[in-house]
């Protein structure tokens, strides 16, 4: 674990500086496909500016909103750069729907979009496992494994470094397979199943779970709801893709 | 991927393949429940959000003593800080002044100067020079400093009135409006 990089006055999260890196190099991913897929490569930027601006004037002034008071006695305080005062979740909301607006300003169609982002975000998936290796957030259960690492005043599974290899696998079988996408929005459906498969059978061995109805793992059963929907959203969309959808039958009506 | 599309093109087999994964995943979440006490849930003293923070007792420097669990029903900011530590003096008097306008509301500030690191004298004479209002501990063999993982001077944990760190801010200065903002919450909590 090494939480903090301390320079000068300043101390780095080391677990943000991952995820800044993974964003960079899951960005520059999503270019790659975009030229790709002979699309504009700014898109790929356009959509996380829009996002990242969005997200970030939002987690701010939401932040602001919420102690609105102090900060009126202090109004210069509301564009300190300060990482400390922002509302992360608000932020998330907002800098998603920005995204969205930006993506039907420029009529953006989503699901090829989404594809096209795709292995940027399993990029992104690797650092997200990773990240908590050097914050120690998303540790394991008690364990007493060759492989276990102290953390915590216990000897513990190294679940960051699960994370971290499962979505090593999930981006290498998306790299693999997005030439081969059958249908608009594959990609994207199948990194969220195979996400949530991990998601799934990982959190067996998470020593921070949030137990809910006595014993059950809340994130699994929240996991497996994502799977579901996303393997539902797949046949759906496979038939709406007009290469699949069933040739109609002479003289019958549609169903 | 031939196998998939032939899959999906098929409306029982995709059904089927959706339900094999209901069960699947019912088996596993099942298998792989924990009674509330096998995770930390929380639980377990320790220094990061959500938990409860590590109780300590330590000697102040106008020669008294001070244990965190007896402050339980405050909100209480610990302060790391050394003497040398430039961000450390800057932010001082921020946190002098909102400890002054919020310890009728409830607000403690317990200053843990790592005194392992610094010295008491160095430690005395910069609580004299600012003026100082709030009680100065001394982790003299650094067992605090190490409990709580400091990584950064200074750092400040913020915790609610039943001893729930909410809040942890590494590295410094803090400005008043960052640390009202913090606290504001936390004390209008019912104690």
């Amino acid at each position: 674990m090494f939480p903090l990089l301390q320079y000068g006055q300043y101390a780095l999260p080391v677990s943000g500086v991952i995820l800044l890196i993974t964003l960079w190099v899951g960005l520059n991913v999503a270019e790659k496909e975009a030229v790709r897929q002979k699309r504009p490569s700014d898109l790929v930027y356009g959509l996380v500016m829009a996002a990242l601006v969005g997200g970030i004037l939002g987690a701010r002034l939401w932040y602001v909103g919420r102690y609105l008071d102090t900060y009126l006695a202090a109004p210069l305080g509301i564009v300190a750069l300060d990482t400390n005062t922002i509302a992360p979740t608000a932020g998330l909301i907002i800098g998603l729907s920005a995204a969205i607006v930006y993506a039907f300003h420029k009529k953006l169609s989503p699901r090829p979009t989404l594809d096209i982002l795709t292995p940027g975000l399993a990029v992104f998936a690797i650092g997200l496992g990773l990240a908590p290796l050097a914050s120690g957030d998303a540790f394991g259960a008690p364990a007493h494994l060759p492989w276990a690492i102290e953390l915590w005043d216990a000897s513990r599974h190294p679940t960051q470094i699960y994370e971290t290899a499962l979505a090593t696998a999930v981006f290498i079988l998306i790299w693999r397979g997005r030439k081969r996408s059958p249908f608009p929005g594959f990609l994207f459906l199948a990194f969220v199943a195979l996400t949530a498969v991990s998601r799934i059978f990982l959190e067996a061995f998470r020593g921070d779970s949030v137990i809910v109805a006595g014993s059950i793992r809340q994130a699994q059963l929240a996991a497996l709801l994502v799977l579901l929907l996303a393997l539902w959203l797949m046949r759906q969309w496979f038939l709406a893709h007009p290469v699949n959808s069933p040739a109609p039958v002479p003289g019958s009506t549609k169903k | 991927m031939h196998f998939i599309t032939n899959l999906l093109d098929d409306s029982r087999r995709w059904t089927a393949v959706m339900l094999a994964t209901l069960v699947l995943g019912l088996a596993w979440v099942s298998f792989s429940s924990a009674p509330l006490s096998a995770t930390t849930g929380g639980l377990v003293p320790s220094p990061r959000q959500g938990f409860p923070a590590p109780d300590f007792t330590l000697d102040t420097l106008d020669g008294g003593q001070m244990t965190l669990s007896d402050l339980r029903g405050q909100v209480v900011m610990i302060n790391l800080w050394t003497s040398w530590c430039p961000p450390c003096r800057a932010e001082m008097p921020a946190i002098d002044n909102v400890y002054q306008a919020n310890k009728e509301k409830g607000l403690e500030v317990l200053a843990v100067n790592s005194t392992f690191q610094d010295s008491e004298a160095a430690a005395a004479a910069f609580a004299q020079e600012l003026g100082l209002s709030f009680p100065i501990l001394l982790d003299r063999d650094g067992a605090v400093s190490r409990r709580y993982q400091l990584r950064a001077l200074p750092t400040t944990y913020f915790i609610d009135r039943k001893g729930i760190i909410r809040a942890i801010v590494p590295g410094g200065p803090m400005s008043e409006t960052l640390i009202q903002s913090k606290i504001a919450d936390l004390l209008a909590e019912a104690p």
